[in-house]
């Protein structure tokens, strides 16, 4: 082994690398101006629609109530929504968004009430329809509060306590710190956003070091030259690795101070990215340091395979069809961590990608399981070392080389 | 010096089985002297160089280059060789001065020695001019010659040329067949491949004439001209070829 001419490869594949527009734009400029883009438009996005949803008044018809005009008065009083007569269609122009719910008082409503007949307020609105939902429960608080309001009166005028309806509470509180809270939450995200920045940043210099060589004809080149292969694919693959590492360094960076200039601009509405981004910011070193030092076994995995693969590949554009679909067998496992419920077990501390995915939702939080640390990268160190000798193998096989 | 003993390179093929693409290849190329690897297309020239030059393991048989085994030692091999063909193209994003160097640097030089060895041969190439532009922004010309000082950088005792001027226009081939006479005059061992007649006829000292894989005749064009009565390479070449062309059409 002659670290001497793996650095040599090591070198001139990191001067070629500088000098090609598409290695940089997608290892450097993509990871640094893709947070504050999608940051910003998203912010502007949310500010422009929030406004336009707080602009609009809904509008909600009023059907029935003819007999009860207390209750009509109330609900005309309401804030925030306004009360139409009723009109023919009502249903359609929900639907079409013309008006966003109709509620419904039955006849004699009020009187009802008065003589304890129960009776049933019908509220029509679009499911899912977020300004139908607004309308919906703001008329149905009020209705609630109403109903609240009668019977405190009733239980007034029988002269019973407020406890006869309400005989205990039932209160929840939370007694995780708050770093662990939002760990839990948004946790997921960053090592979900490492392994993917890895992995797209191993994808373009797998296939340019590999395939384009074959493609632009240098191949016979480098091979007639007495490096061996080993020393030739292992300084190829420290420049993948490289690519890797910096793509998800430079993306952790700029995602972090992209979020937490937009919390700063947005002010307090935007809650779950200000969290996101309190969280990065109080990430300490310890955090950073831990989620990389796993991110690590994780890079020269993606590195060797990748490039594994896009050596079979003659040209750029089949290397391309080839790692594409390799992006969804990384992001499944990636994003099946962040769902809720998935925490880590012996069993799933195997499966690559998903455990470390798992683990740095814990690092970030602040838990250190130190058994599941050590089988996590133990296995995806073994998982690595496997797919960087299977590059090597593949790198001295004819077949391969000079596929045709 | 080069030694080819029964050198055979088969591959398998998923319509037509098993491919020999050299069977049982025997020669010798002496220093100081020219050997033209004569053939068609698909003849086994490029598989025969590639396996001389390491590039290849050959399935049986080995070669001897400057008293290595290519099989054996095929990293010493490779640092005796020079090895050009169209096919070994230029990293475009390198100088032509980088370029050279990084190949230098493989071959073990240390800097200071590199650096005297690039001035000399850049000097003597007359590439000062365009030593530090890039390998995509060079002529056709330029490009031969970053080649060339590529394969001289560790002044290598063998060399190996695979189709090297093919495709290339008149002056730029001109350049490479003077370039390959150099080294016959400074007592390297040179083999050649072409399926041009011209050339072998004005470089060549041994001639192979190879078809399917298979050495069919060997000799100085002298020799070749009084056992097929023919003056003509072209002719001699036909007479040599034509029945195990037509057995492999049949094929």
């Amino acid at each position: 082994m002659s670290m001497r001419n793996i650095g040599i490869v090591y070198r001139k594949e990191l001067t070629e690398a500088v000098r090609d527009r598409r290695t940089v734009i997608s290892t450097i400029l993509v990871p640094l101006l893709l947070f504050p883009v999608l940051s910003v438009g998203f912010g502007a996005l949310a500010i422009a629609l929030v406004g336009k949803a707080k602009d609009e008044v809904p509008k909600v018809m009023l059907r029935g109530g003819e007999d009860s005009p207390a209750v009509v008065e109330g609900l005309k009083k309401l804030d925030k929504i306004e009360i139409v007569p009723e009109s023919s269609g009502w249903k359609d122009q929900i639907i079409n968004k013309e008006i966003r719910a109709a509620v419904e008082i039955p006849a004699g409503f009020q009187s009802d009430v008065a003589q304890e007949k129960s009776d049933t307020i019908k509220i029509f609105k679009y499911e899912g329809e977020m300004k139908s939902e607004f309308a919906t429960e703001k008329v149905e608080k009020y209705m609630k509060d109403y109903r609240d309001k009668v019977v405190k009166e009733r239980l007034a005028a029988k002269n019973l306590p407020d406890t006869v309806l309400k005989p205990f509470e039932v209160k929840q509180e939370n007694v995780a710190p708050p770093e662990k809270v939002s760990g839990a939450a948004f946790g997921g995200i960053i090592g979900y956003m490492v392994i993917l920045l890895c992995m797209t940043g191993a994808m373009y210099p797998a296939m340019d070091l590999t395939a384009g060589e074959k493609e632009r004809g240098t191949m016979e080149t480098i091979l007639s030259s007495p490096i061996s292969r080993m020393h030739l694919v292992l300084g190829k693959f420290f420049l993948i690795l490289t690519a890797a590492l910096g793509t998800a360094a430079l993306s952790v960076l700029s995602m972090g101070v992209s979020f937490s200039v937009l919390g700063h601009y947005t002010g307090k509405t935007a809650g779950g990215r200000d969290a996101a981004a309190g969280l990065l910011l109080r990430l300490g070193p310890k955090t950073v340091i831990s989620v990389f030092l796993m991110a690590l076994p994780v890079a020269v995995l993606f590195s060797a395979v990748l490039m594994t693969i896009a050596l079979f590949a003659k040209t750029y554009k089949e290397a391309q069809s080839y790692l594409t679909p390799m992006t969804f067998v990384v992001i499944i496992p990636a994003v099946a961590a962040m769902l809720p419920g998935v925490e880590l077990t012996p069993k799933l501390s195997l499966i690559p990608i998903l455990n470390v995915s798992l683990l740095c939702k814990e690092l970030v939080a602040g838990t250190y399981h130190w058994n599941f640390i050590a089988i996590i990268f133990t296995s995806t160190c073994v998982y690595a070392a496997a797919a960087l000798f299977l590059a090597i193998k593949m790198f001295q096989r004819e077949s391969v080389l000079f596929r045709s | 010096m080069i030694e080819a003993r029964g050198l055979s390179k088969r591959f398998q093929d998923k319509k037509r089985g098993e491919i020999r693409a050299v069977d049982n290849v025997s020669f010798t190329c002496q220093p100081g002297k020219i050997y033209g690897l004569l053939g068609a297309n698909g003849a086994g020239k490029t598989t025969t160089l590639r396996m001389l030059a390491t590039i290849l393991e050959p399935t049986d048989g080995t070669a001897i280059v400057c008293g290595y085994d290519v099989v054996e030692q095929p990293e010493k091999v490779r640092a005796n060789v020079g090895f050009l063909s169209t096919a070994t193209a230029l990293y475009r994003r390198l100088t032509a001065q980088e370029f050279v160097e990084y190949f230098g640097r493989l071959n073990g030089l240390d800097e200071a020695s590199l650096k005297k060895r690039v001035d000399d041969i850049f000097s003597r190439l007359d590439m000062n001019e365009f030593r530090d532009r890039r390998c995509d922004k060079l002529s056709t010309g330029m490009m031969q010659k970053t080649s060339i000082a590529r394969t001289l950088v560790h002044d290598p005792p063998v060399m190996i040329f695979d189709e090297p001027t093919n495709g290339l226009d008149i002056m730029t081939a001109r350049t490479i067949t003077a370039f390959i006479r150099e080294c016959r005059n400074n007592g390297k061992t040179v083999i050649f491949s072409t399926h041009i007649m011209s050339e072998v006829e004005k470089l060549c000292d041994t001639i192979g004439i190879i078809q399917s894989g298979k050495l069919l005749v060997e000799g100085t064009l002298g020799q070749l001209r009084d056992k097929y009565a023919e003056h003509e390479l072209e002719e001699i070449f036909v007479k040599v070829v034509t029945p195990h062309y037509v057995a492999e059409e049949a094929h």
